[in-house]
Formats: structure tokens, sequence, C-alpha cells
């Protein structure tokens, strides 16, 4: 069979997401559990971010290692803003987003001149000069990261102190932009990304400007991951430089893979799964990096297109 | 009639080889022209030059009165320059509609489109099914190009540039590694294609150069010996000593 380029969300999966989301608080509040929906947040800023690493890896077929970057310099703005006295998410969220953006247009007219393993390297080592960059900045608090005077506000009467409301506020979010991805995916110009993706020269020759797609998706993806960054900011009520190191790249790459590159709501599952298993697993050992791995290995070895072709199989065998 | 392609003092080396040294070559609006040559020659050296993916070292590349050395491969297609890929290049994984709908979307409106899905863009596929239809691969449309036959990927390898609607096609051995019958069929569909546009065609069969080309030009280390008709072709003495020495070619 071809490869279906445009990408499906089936309601059968996604309608019953959505609910259980929207009802979650609802939930931890009944089991008296509210540090669940700060999990919960969690977990869906870095669907987020992962979805849109997978506009790079799963769609346009390139593989940045240097995510993080973008994630971390989204936290970076929402904080240094909130410093300078600027709290209002309707001016440093956006603002996160164009930072990331900027940052991204810069590192990707670069990077994106070269292919496969050098991609890799480059696009790592512009994100860790940013890291150290960060990590000297002693204004900003260097090492230390910067703590979040207060957080972001909403106005329309939300307050994003709230757990509760800070959660919904992310969902929505998430759901939203989660969705422009989608509809990107299928138009024109992700389906260009995915040719791109299938044979570069093929669609050099064919008449399109190969580079200025995949600058603009690198653009795209970056500015979703600043937005993600400055949810992450304010769950975390700072931004520190670990939030750009490589490990945090590597982290966002896994997720996309270890839900399936392929698919479009894979990473998010992948996310799900992973900052599940790392909350379940450290209750029970210190050493759950290696019960992580061991898992992994098991996914990348037995389901090399990610758990979400796990539901695909189960789909069509049902 | 007027020259749609003209190669000026073309020069490209490898090191201390030059691959193409110093073409002057120039492809008259529709004719099918033919470039022959030995092995090595640089006949591929030449075409990547032409469509855009090599760098010349020196000389201009005209085409329909604008210099397009300096443009990308790109920019080359829409100005109506398409290439087929001497080694077949498709999407593989991808169905037969699906490449040609990709061709027709480079060409029909710009492609920074993020919110409508191309999926129901009825125009790219119909264009798509059409262009099936005109290389032979209608009843094919749904299958992955990757699993097609030898012969019908060099179709749809020709449908993807036609799908450009290109004013010059270059033809980068069409017919290689296709059997007699395959290569037939082949010859026909260009010979079919004369009316839509100006071909430039590299081929090792002479058979099928001399039964396409109107005019054949000889490249031999990196130098056009001699432009003619195919007649003038098979009696010039240079190119006869240069590369037709086999007599049966010549007979052919």
């Amino acid at each position: 069979m071809a490869v279906a380029l445009h990408q499906r969300v089936r309601p059968a999966i996604v309608v019953p997401v959505l609910a259980v989301l929207c009802a979650l608080p609802l939930v931890t509040q009944w089991i008296d559990e509210p540090f669940y929906l700060v999990l919960a947040s969690r977990v869906l800023l870095f669907a987020l971010a992962a979805t849109s690493l997978n506009l790079l890896v799963g769609f346009g077929g390139m593989v940045s290692f240097g995510h993080a970057a973008f994630f971390g310099a989204g936290a970076y703005v929402v904080a240094i803003a909130a410093m300078e006295g600027v709290t209002s998410a309707w001016i440093a969220w956006p603002l996160a987003m164009g930072v990331s953006a900027l940052a991204a247009a810069v590192i990707g007219a670069i990077s994106l001149r070269t292919r496969g393993v050098y991609f890799i390297m480059i696009t790592l080592a512009f994100a860790q000069m940013m890291f150290y960059v960060f990590v000297s900045l002693k204004a900003y608090g260097g090492e230390d990261g910067l703590s979040l005077p207060r957080r972001s506000v909403i106005g329309l009467g939300l307050d994003l102190k709230s757990d509760t409301t800070f959660y919904y506020v992310v969902l929505a979010v998430c759901a939203v932009v989660i969705t422009l991805l989608w509809r990107l995916v299928n138009s024109r110009f992700g389906r260009a990304l995915q040719g791109v993706r299938e044979n570069e020269t093929r669609m050099e020759a064919v008449g399109f400007p190969v580079y200025r797609h995949k600058l603009v998706a690198f653009v795209i993806a970056g500015a979703v991951a600043g937005l993600a960054g400055a949810l992450a900011a304010n769950q975390n009520d700072m931004a520190s430089p670990s939030m750009l190191h490589w490990n945090q790249s590597g982290m966002l790459l896994v997720m996309v893979i270890l839900g399936g590159t392929g698919t479009f709501l894979g990473p998010a599952l992948g996310a799900t799964v992973m900052l599940l298993l790392e909350e379940t697993l450290a209750e029970f050992t210190l050493h759950w990096q290696f019960v992580m791995g061991g898992i992994l290995l098991a996914v990348v070895l037995l389901l090399p297109g990610g758990l979400a072709t796990l539901l695909q199989r189960r789909r069509t065998d049902g | 009639m007027a020259d749609l392609l003209q190669i000026r003092g073309l020069v490209k080396r490898f090191g201390g080889l030059a691959a193409t040294d110093g073409v002057d070559l120039a492809v008259t609006a529709d004719e099918i022209h033919a470039l022959i040559g030995p092995n090595g020659a640089g006949k591929t050296t030449l075409i990547h030059q032409i469509a855009g993916s090599l760098r010349p070292d020196a000389g201009h590349i005209v085409f329909d009165g604008h210099d397009v050395t300096r443009l990308g491969m790109h920019a080359r297609v829409g100005a109506g320059l398409a290439r087929s890929f001497q080694l077949v290049s498709l999407f593989r994984k991808l169905s037969v509609l699906d490449n040609l709908a990709f061709a027709v979307q480079a060409r029909s409106g710009t492609s920074f489109r993020f919110w409508r899905a191309a999926a129901d863009e009825r125009a790219l596929f119909d264009e798509a099914r059409t262009l099936a239809g005109e290389v032979d691969l209608a009843d094919r449309v749904d299958a992955r190009a990757g699993a097609l036959a030898h012969g019908e990927q060099r179709r749809l390898e020709i449908g993807l540039a036609l799908a450009t609607r290109p004013r010059l096609l270059l033809l980068d051995e069409p017919l290689a590694g296709l059997g007699p019958e395959e290569s037939d069929r082949m010859v026909t569909l260009i010979s079919g294609l004369r009316t839509r546009c100006t071909m430039f065609l590299v081929e090792h069969d002479m058979d099928a150069v001399f039964r396409l080309a109107d005019r054949v030009s000889v490249l031999v280390s990196g130098r056009i010996i001699a432009t003619d008709t195919p007649d003038g072709i098979r009696a010039h003495a240079e190119v006869r000593r240069a590369y037709l020495g086999d007599d049966a070619l010549v007979d052919g």
C-alpha cells in the first residue's frame, strides 16, 4: 500500500480523550490528589512541544537535535518580560513565540544548508551555544535560572495561580494550536513538506523552492516550541538553563520517536507515556532511567512505527 | 526559428579534468535535439548544468532570452525548463497519483497555504489523473510508485516532468534499462510529445536517436565536435572516427 499523505484524526479517539481531559480536574478534586493536575498540565505542554518537533522530524524529514533551544527561549522571554514588569500573557506569550521564531529563522537559515548527520550536529551545537549563553548571563540568574515574580496575567477573571485554571488554559492553548498544526500538515504546505521528506531532489526538480519550505516549517515549529516554553515557565514559576540543555532536546526526540514519527498525534501520546512512566518509575526506584531505557528499547525494536501504530493495528483488527 | 536554449562557452572542471570544456550549443524551438557521445564524454554533467543542479565554472546558459546560469533548479522549472532523471527519481512510497499531484501543485499557485486541506483540491488530482493517462498509467494511479515495473517508472518519470508544463524538456537517457518492447513504447510516447514541447535528449540507443531527433550534437571529451541532422551526423567523418566506429550503429 502506498503511504497516505492526508493525516486522518479519528473522532472515535479524539472526542473521548478531550472529554477525559475536560473532566480531569473534577476527578483529581474528588480523589483529592491535586498534584495529578499539575502533572497533567506538564504532559499537555510537552505534548505541544513534541508535536511541533514532529512537524520537522516526522513530516519534514529534518531530525533537529536542538528543539529545546526554542522551548527554553520561550520560557526565558516570559521570565525576563515579567522581571521587566510585563506580565500580560497577551503580550508575553506572543512575544515568546516571536523571539523563538526569530531564533529558529537564524539557526534554521544556517543549519538547513546541511543534511542528515550534519544537520543533527549543527542544530545540537546551536542549542548548546544558547544553553551556555543563558548559563553565563548573570543578570538573568545564570546557572540558577530566573524565577517568575508572578505568573502571566490573562484577565477575563482567570487567575493562573490556580492549578485548575492553569490546567484549563494550557488545555485550551494546546487544543487550538495542535488543531492548527493538524490543518497545516494536511494543507498544501504540509503536503509539500512531506514531499521534501520523501525525495528532496525530486521536489526541487518539479519546481518547489525546497529550502524555503523547510525554513518556514522550522520557524513555525520553533514558534510553537516557544509557546510551550512560555507555558512551562509559568508552570515551574521559573526559566532555567536546563530547559535549553541537550538533554531536553533528546527528551523531546524520544517522545516523538516513542509515540511514532509517521503519525500526527503519536508524539503527544509519546509525551504522555514518557512523563507518566517517569513519574511512576521514580516512585519505585532512583534508577528509573534504567527501566525507562529498557522500555524505550522494547518499543523501538518491537514497534518501529511507535506506540501510535499499536492503536492503529488494534483498529484494523477489530 | 528562434533558439529556445543557448549555451555559450560553458566550462565545468572537476579537479584537473574539464568535464565540460567550452561547450557552445543551441536548441531551436520545437525541435528534438539529441546529444550523443561515448561514455565519459560529459553528457550527464552538461544536463546537470542546464537543469541547474550543477554550477558551471564559466560560460552562460540562456533560456528563452534570459540568462539562467545563476538560477536554482526550482526557478528554472518555473521558467519552463524541466528534466527527467537518468536514475529514476520518484516518491517511491507514495501512490502514482500523489506523485503527479505534487508536480501539478508546484506549478499551480503558491504552496504557502496552511489551512485548506490539499486532499480536497479536486483540480490537483483531476489534472494528475489526466497526466497519468498521457503516460499510459491510467490504470496504475493507486499503485505505489516503488512497486511499478521499470518501464512504468520511466513513464512516470516523464509524467512528473510533463506536469510542470515545460517548454523545454531535458530527457536524460529515458530508455536506460528498458527492454525492446518498452523502448518502443517510450519512443512512441516521446514522439507524441513533439507538439507539446521542445526536447533535449541524451540517449545511448542510436536507433531511437535517429528515429526521434531533428538534429544531433556529438559530445566528445567535453567538447561538441559536430551538430547536424541525423543523416549529416551519419556521414560526418570526424564523428565516425570518434564515436560511431561501430558499423552496426551507422547502419541503424
